[in-house]
């Protein structure tokens, strides 16, 4: 995007007032560390971040103004109606999205050259210390785990994930190795995986494609590209075949409209359209997949709702018709993706803790994937369903370190 | 001015000098291309790109070119960016779109060209491009006959073609050269989206070429020219300079004005 000169006063403007809030209506004054360009971050819109202030003190009396990475959302310092509930709206959003992760990062955090000397002294000498690799990187967002990535290299010219390989071993090492990736890398490792073995991984990609926002799926597919010298859906189309690819690559080559505006003429127009196929058992018709894969979430989520509304049943009893077909399974998989991706996690976990021999793949798989987007309310919704809560099962089920720092990862806190 | 352009106007019975109706409508015709051109040329190209999706969707079939022009001509991340900016402005995707619009058998293709996020690396793997290769002669060779399902809607061939990068599907078009008598553009005469696909994918040279030919033409048609138009205003000037070169005499000839100097500015080798 050209950034033209009008966009830049614009954004000069609103850094200005966020350092003006920082330096007059806090006390004490909060002094940005490294005034710099390479910290005015831009979001999509043109919207103004400004970064690199995770190592700084907050304020005790502007708690909430702090987002738990240190971004500060540039406010203006009028305090009129419009910049109010313009103020009031982000803090909401900044609680409600802390709200349903389960990550806990410290209000004070140690800076970044700290964390990497901890860490190289966690493998030094004799065995390797995983309680302090824990506490570490068990309390580090992916903005902080990337940042410490880089240092580290810079200073100790290795890579940490080789580091932590040559340290580590077993569902250990392999949860630690997958946390500390970037949310996007790590899509795109899941993903690569998946096509490589057989039917059970269709699912991964399923998740993959369904459950993260549309940047998100995108920045994967720019990951998976850097990583593997090709594209995802090369990758999909090779791998998979039957219906399985027919929906699967419209899934993974998505990029959704993302906004709330629904058409409920639409709605009720797709809806027949879904259960005219459904009743034709047409499963995989290409209406079907269509609906599925480009229709934005919020249109395909009150087109369900018609069709529970007009035809009796959810969408998901329709598609049980035949239990052991794997591709009606996947169908139903993909609709609770869309819909209600708390209620799919449960299910993955419930299926992988309470098997004899736990599922560490999917456990590891959804845990790290979640834990900072919405695990509170998979664990809520574990909860609700298996009377007992997420932290107890995973306890039972697992031990060591893989335990740690699941339960560390899951929120827990210990008594 | 006026006294300057005496063809535009006519005595009337009542001697009063009006407008020379058809010579005023070639007029308006010749600044409309100048005019087209410098909107396009002016706007962001991914507001343009999602704006002439848009436009090509709602025209209906014969349009259709146009998307996969578009589709195919874009570096990944240009039409990424023209996604970005269809949701922008149309509150919608551009998947969902054409999903829901194109009613014929070329939807499968067009929804899995627009969706396409090639990778742009040099790597090519050569043994996948020559039993591709053979894939497409399969896919082809069936449906020639069979006018009941078309090649462009086979599943093989759509994933061969949205899928792969561009440096791998160039080798894809060699390796059908070796295996065929013909090249893969010369065998899809009858299905012409797809044959300009694979030409905009694997020999763009060709399609531009193509364009210019048509446009410069005595009797070339509105949209011919329309073509023209789009290309020079947002194919990058590197990739069709030859191209134009070839046809500076004809651009010389038959074209005027304003529009005639965008088109040789083309040619210019101090442009932007």
């Amino acid at each position: 995007m050209k950034l033209g000169w009008i966009k830049r006063i614009n954004v000069m403007k609103v850094v200005l007032y966020a350092l003006s809030y920082m330096h007059h209506d806090f006390s004490p004054p909060i002094v940005h560390p490294d005034r710099s360009s390479k910290n005015i971050l831009l979001h999509l819109d043109n919207e103004v971040h400004i970064s690199g202030l995770w190592h700084c003190q907050a304020s005790k009396t502007h708690p909430t103004s702090i987002k738990s990475n240190g971004a500060v959302y540039g406010v203006p310092k009028e305090d009129n109606f419009l910049t109010r509930t313009l103020w009031e709206r982000i803090q909401k959003e900044i609680k409600e999205e802390e709200a349903m992760a389960t990550l806990t990062v410290p209000t004070t955090v140690p800076s970044v050259s700290e964390d990497c000397e901890q860490l190289r002294k966690a493998f030094s000498g004799w065995g390797t210390n995983e309680g302090l690799i824990i506490d570490i990187l068990g309390h580090r967002n992916a903005e902080q785990r990337n940042l410490i990535r880089k240092t580290y290299a810079e200073t100790y010219g290795e890579d940490l994930l080789k580091a932590l390989d040559k340290e580590l071993s077993n569902d250990f090492e392999r949860l630690v190795l997958l946390w500390a990736l970037d949310p996007a890398e790590r899509d795109a490792l899941l993903a690569n995986e998946a096509t490589k073995r057989w039917t059970s991984s269709n699912q991964v990609l399923m998740e993959i494609a369904c459950t993260r926002s549309a940047n998100q799926l995108l920045h994967a597919r720019q990951a998976y590209h850097a990583r593997y010298k090709k594209s995802l859906e090369e990758d999909v189309a090779h791998h998979t075949t039957g219906d399985f690819r027919k929906l699967l690559l419209p899934l993974v080559s998505s990029y959704r409209y993302e906004g709330e505006e629904v058409n409920m003429t639409l709605a009720k127009t797709e809806a027949k359209l879904l259960h005219e196929k459904i009743s034709d058992k047409a499963y995989s018709d290409d209406d079907v997949i269509r609906v599925l894969a480009t229709r934005s979430k919020a249109q395909i989520n009150a087109t369900l709702n018609h069709y529970k509304n007009e035809y009796g049943n959810d969408i998901n009893k329709d598609l049980k018709a035949d239990p052991k077909d794997e591709f009606l399974a996947l169908l139903r998989s993909t609709v609770k993706c869309l819909v209600y991706p708390e209620k799919y996690f449960e299910k993955v976990l419930r299926l992988a803790i309470n098997r004899r021999g736990t599922d560490e793949g999917a456990l590891t798989r959804v845990v790290c994937t979640r834990a900072e987007v919405d695990l509170k309310i998979i664990a809520d919704e574990y909860q609700r369903r298996n009377s007992v809560p997420l932290t107890r099962a995973i306890v039972k089920d697992t031990h060591g370190d893989y335990e740690k720092l699941l339960l560390v990862l899951a929120g827990h806190v210990e008594n | 001015m006026r006294k300057g352009c005496s063809k535009f106007f006519l005595e009337d019975e009542r001697q009063f000098e009006r407008w020379n109706d058809s010579a005023i409508k070639s007029l308006k015709a010749e600044f409309k291309l100048f005019k087209d051109v410098v909107l396009l040329s002016l706007m962001h190209p991914w507001e343009r790109d999602a704006r002439l999706l848009k436009k090509a969707l709602k025209k209906g079939p014969p349009h259709y070119n146009v998307i996969v022009e578009i589709a195919c001509t874009r570096s990944s991340d240009q039409l990424l960016g023209a996604r970005k900016a269809y949701h922008s402005l149309f509150d919608r995707s551009i998947e969902e779109d054409l999903a829901s619009h194109v009613k014929g058998s070329e939807r499968k293709l067009l929804v899995a060209l627009v969706s396409a996020y090639r990778y742009e690396g040099p790597k090519v793997k050569e043994d996948a491009a020559k039993s591709e290769a053979k894939a497409l002669l399969n896919a082809i060779k069936n449906n020639n006959g069979d006018h009941k399902k078309k090649a462009m809607e086979e599943d093989e061939v759509i994933w061969i073609l949205t899928t792969r990068s561009k440096p791998h599907l160039k080798v894809v078009y060699e390796q059908f050269k070796k295996i065929s008598a013909k090249t893969i553009t010369e065998d899809l005469e009858v299905e012409l989206l797809l044959k300009e696909t694979v030409e905009c994918l694997c020999t763009p040279q060709t399609y531009f070429t193509r364009v210019f030919d048509t446009a410069l033409r005595e009797d070339a048609k509105e949209d011919a020219k329309k073509a023209l138009t789009r290309l020079v205003a947002t194919q990058e000037d590197v990739d069709l300079k030859g191209i134009a070169a070839k046809f500076e005499d004809k651009i010389k000839e038959r074209v005027k004005g304003a529009y005639k100097d965008v088109l040789l500015g083309v040619l210019a080798d101090d442009r932007k």
